[in-house]
């Protein structure tokens, strides 16, 4: 052991499933070093528990290198711990020091039930994106790519809004668990560029209209999304999705169904 | 077992139409009779799954994530290649046909090689059609880079992110699917078992990762998008559940394996920092770029910090050694260069097993800012895990695991020797031989699963008679099933006191050092000995606590370890058998005069496909000889 390793005291919430109740459990986390993700310091909890015979404790994780949205705890209090604009898995053991305790938890909110420990069901996501959260084109033989120049700064902005990794960090973090954060960065992505148009404020209203249906809490402009967002996406979304979903429901009309009489 | 590469005859550049119209096709209102199983949505998986969906077939996915979004098609960084000459650069499909033939040392099936680099230019529209946010210029067109050892600009990109954007696009394409009902979707559900009825894949069986259910699921035809098994050498660029586990099931039920132990070995990785390691991380190699590579000259000065080693004592062995080329040279030989040097001692880092990825020259030349706009994301990504600034000190990187070139056998229509089961994606084997060029397995996925499948499938199902499929209650689909039962029971049965990860680990330091970068008859012939040894403590020592009906990640990963543990030894066994050094195969006894890869093109102009034959006995190789009609047998410099 070198002397920059450390210990920790963790305390880690365990719930067997959704039905039964859960409660938080005490760990010590040894000879951990500065060097390692805040996953692999759990690696290695859970090997320690594991060689016990005792379950070790789950969490979702998969690519480990920020992008793929699968990993999400709170560390005391903060959803993906205490470093901006950084993913739990991400997140290194040198942002932690010697002796310090840690609270974990998952992800708070009605809309995803906890499957076991750290690990809960963000269903609803893929729900929301199946509403309207694209744009339809089937796959075929469209018009060249460079038919339609899209000006460099629409499709930064709406590159901006597209790297959202759906992790659900801002749900966590909204005192409402509102998913308006992520739901609006693909709103605004899709409205941003031309191919996003013809379904814009259909789009809009479906996809709220999933959100909603999902129970997840509505936007009070508290910012905690912002903050938590390891993708940096930004809360000027959420002013464009309100206003594409006023516009959309000033506007709204029922399809008319004048099929083809041939 | 027959090779049948069902390749059309016709020049190489009228195939692919030919074929499509000899196809066969199913008509419209008959679709709907068909179900087609899509195992994993990546690019591949989801682009296929989508695809079928909007055709008319019955379609159901299945995926181990949690969602469909997060498959490992997402950390792609650098960017997806096509052929579009955009940037008047003398890009064609033949060129990259051609590049693609020669970067793969001429172990690739020339005709499929071919219909990659047609489709590429229709995968570009259909993304952007979806709303694929792709670098543009000012105009408003789109930009592009040169990427990974090619001398034209033919690379599109989202920021560092381009993987992560055609994934979404994918995903976004296979959610609408699901949101109007034609597409059934799996989240958390693995593939433990393929169904297989008088030597036809009829389906699947899987284990939901929640209730820990074992379900059968029947279908008329298979398609595994499962990607690649380099998790088997443990510490690798794969996201930690990608696993080999469908594809080696299938294996065992009469599938090939072709070219087992091609393995891409990516130069541009974080280094190691100790034991506790669980993955790695790529850097993109779209920084090779505008970073030089360079190690100090002396031993001595290895110790020091960068800056202390003046220019004259910096050897940039890429440019050195490859001054046509240079930093840009091809994966599997930077990634050889790099061993090279730290072999000779003067690697860099803690450990050693390093060398520098150096910005200074680019940031005086082009400014701070240019190297921030095009590489922000991946320069803070280097600092959040090594704590460095890589604007004042160099990057540190070593090779990495990072792809499998190798994977089950398919024909022209990417079915394998399985009638019935499709592979796509980096699972099956056939274009990229013996090394994957930069920006290529991105094309190569959503070429299969977008505009490849959706024809070929076709042609199958239409020699099917619908509604003849089986029912879930056949004593095959039941067999199949208890057989994933009792293999759950068997793991919790071992009672032992190991991880999962500690045989995993053990596996992994062995495949590195004997089937990773350099490979000897030696060397192999101890890991063969090594493999069956761990393989035979994991079955006497493994310990899974909990329960087999709920989420249980213990058991997750012990299945699939079980997995590595077998595809591991049949990973060296081809790279015993195949008596030459070609692409990412480097074996040591086949080298030029100046290290180099020697190939063996008269004994080894082939593809190797092994058939299982039961527990214990030894596969049974089987040859594909390769034919290069196009694109002439030649050794591959880049001097």
């Amino acid at each position: 052991m070198s002397n920059k390793h450390f210990n920790l005291t963790l305390h880690v919430w365990r719930q067997k499933n959704a039905k039964c109740d859960g409660k938080f459990v005490e760990y010590p986390a040894e000879n951990v070093s500065p060097d390692m993700s805040f996953l692999e310091m759990l690696d290695v909890v859970n090997e320690g528990l594991i060689r016990k015979g005792e379950e070790p404790i789950t969490f979702d994780h998969d690519c480990r290198e920020g992008i793929c949205g699968t990993c999400g705890m709170v560390v005391n209090g903060r959803p993906h711990g205490p470093k901006e604009r950084t993913t739990t898995c991400q997140l290194h053991m040198r942002s932690f020091k010697d002796g310090d305790s840690l609270t974990l938890e998952p992800w708070r909110a009605e809309a995803f039930p906890v499957l076991k420990d750290l690990m809960v069901d963000r269903g609803a996501f893929d729900r929301i994106i199946a509403a309207g959260g694209f744009i339809s084109a089937p796959t075929g033989t469209p018009q060249d790519a460079n038919a339609l120049p899209i000006p460099k700064e629409n499709a930064d902005l709406a590159m901006d809004a597209a790297a959202c990794i759906g992790c659900a960090a801002c749900v966590a973090a909204c005192p409402n668990a509102s998913a308006m954060l992520f739901t609006s960065a693909k709103i605004s992505q899709l409205a941003l560029l031309p191919q996003g148009q013809p379904e814009r404020y259909l789009r809009v209203r479906d996809m709220i209209a999933q959100m909603d249906a999902e129970e997840f809490g509505t936007c009070t402009n508290h910012g905690e999304c912002e903050a938590a967002c390891p993708k940096g996406i930004k809360m000027e979304n959420i002013a464009r999705m309100n206003r594409d979903f006023l516009k959309a429901s000033l506007t709204y009309r029922p399809a008319t169904s004048g099929g083809g009489v041939g | 077992m027959e090779l049948k590469s069902q390749i059309p005859d016709g020049p190489i550049d009228k195939k692919w139409d030919k074929h499509k119209f000899d196809l066969k096709l199913v008509n419209p209102a008959n679709k709907r009779k068909y179900k087609v199983i899509v195992v994993g949505s990546g690019l591949a998986g989801g682009a296929a799954a989508a695809s079928l969906a909007e055709l008319g077939y019955e379609v159901e996915c299945y995926c181990y994530q949690d969602s469909p979004r997060r498959a490992h098609s997402i950390a792609a960084q650098g960017g997806i290649n096509a052929a579009k000459n955009y940037r008047n650069d003398g890009d064609s499909v033949h060129r990259l046909f051609y590049d693609t033939v020669k970067g793969g040392d001429f172990r690739a099936r020339e005709a499929n090689v071919h219909r990659l680099a047609e489709v590429s230019v229709d995968i570009i529209d259909q993304c952007v059609a979806q709303g694929v946010p792709f670098a543009r210029e000012y105009g408003g067109l789109l930009d592009n880079r040169s990427f990974g050892g090619a001398q034209v600009s033919r690379t599109f990109y989202a920021r560092g992110q381009t993987g992560q954007q055609l994934l979404l696009g994918a995903y976004q394409a296979l959610q609408r699917q699901v949101g109007l009902g034609a597409v059934k979707m799996f989240a958390r559900h693995e593939m433990q078992e393929l169904i297989v009825v008088d030597g036809v894949a009829k389906g699947i069986i899987t284990r939901d990762m929640v209730t820990g259910e074992i379900q059968s699921h029947v279908a008329d035809a298979v398609c595994l998008a499962t990607g690649g098994y380099g998790n088997t050498m443990y510490l690798a660029t794969y996201a930690k559940g990608c696993n080999g586990t469908a594809i080696w099931r299938a294996h065992k039920k009469g599938a090939a394996f072709a070219n087992p132990c091609f393995t891409q070995i990516h130069p541009t990785c974080i280094p190691v920092t100790g034991d506790h390691q669980s993955k790695l991380t790529l850097m993109s190699e779209s920084l090779r770029n505008d970073g030089r590579i360079w190690v100090p000259k002396r031993k001595e000065d290895c110790g020091k910090p960068a800056a202390q080693i003046a220019e004259d004592d910096r050897d940039y062995y890429l440019e050195r050694k490859y001054p046509s080329f240079g930093n840009l040279a091809p994966r599997d030989i930077a990634s050889r260069a790099a061993k090279q040097v730290c072999d000779e001692g003067r690697g860099v880092g803690e450990t050693g097993l390093g060398v520098y990825l150096d910005f200074e020259a680019a940031i005086t030349r082009l400014g701070a800012n240019k190297i921030e706009e095009k590489y922000g994301n991946l320069f803070e990504m280097y600092e959040r895990i090594t704590d460095e600034n890589p604007y004042k000190t160099p990057m540190r990187i070593f090779p990495a695991t990072h792809y499998t070139m190798g994977g089950l056998w398919v024909d022209y229509n990417l079915m394998s020797t399985i009638p019935g089961l499709f592979v796509l994606g980096e699972a099956n084997f056939s274009d990229h031989g013996a090394n994957r060029l930069g920006a290529s397995a991105l094309m190569q996925g959503l070429a299969d699963g977008y505009f490849v499948i959706p024809y070929t499938i076709g042609g199958y199902l239409a020699g099917i008679k619908p509604g003849t499929r089986i029912k879930a209650d056949d004593p095959a689909v039941k067999a199949a099933a208890q057989t994933v039962s009792d293999r759950v029971k068997q793991l919790f049965a071992i009672g032992g006191k190991e991880t999962p990860t500690h045989f995993h680990r053990e596996l992994g330091k062995v495949m590195w050092e004997f089937c990773g970068m350099g490979r000897n008859e030696q060397g192999l012939k101890k890991a063969l000995q090594a493999i069956p040894e761990i393989r035979e403590e994991f079955w006497k020592n493994l310990r899974i606590p909990g329960t087999g009906d709920d989420v249980n990640q213990s058991l997750e990963l012990a299945g699939r370890v079980a997995d590595f543990l077998e595809i591991g030894e049949l990973m060296c066994l081809d790279a015993l058998e195949r008596r030459e050094s070609c692409g990412g195969h480097f074996r040591e006894e086949w080298q030029t005069d100046d290290g180099e890869a020697l190939r063996d093109d008269e004994n080894f102009c082939h593809v190797a496909a092994w058939e299982y034959k039961g527990e214990g006995q030894t596969p049974v190789r089987h040859v594909e000889a390769l034919s290069f009609d196009n694109v002439h047998l030649a050794t591959r410099s880049y001097k």
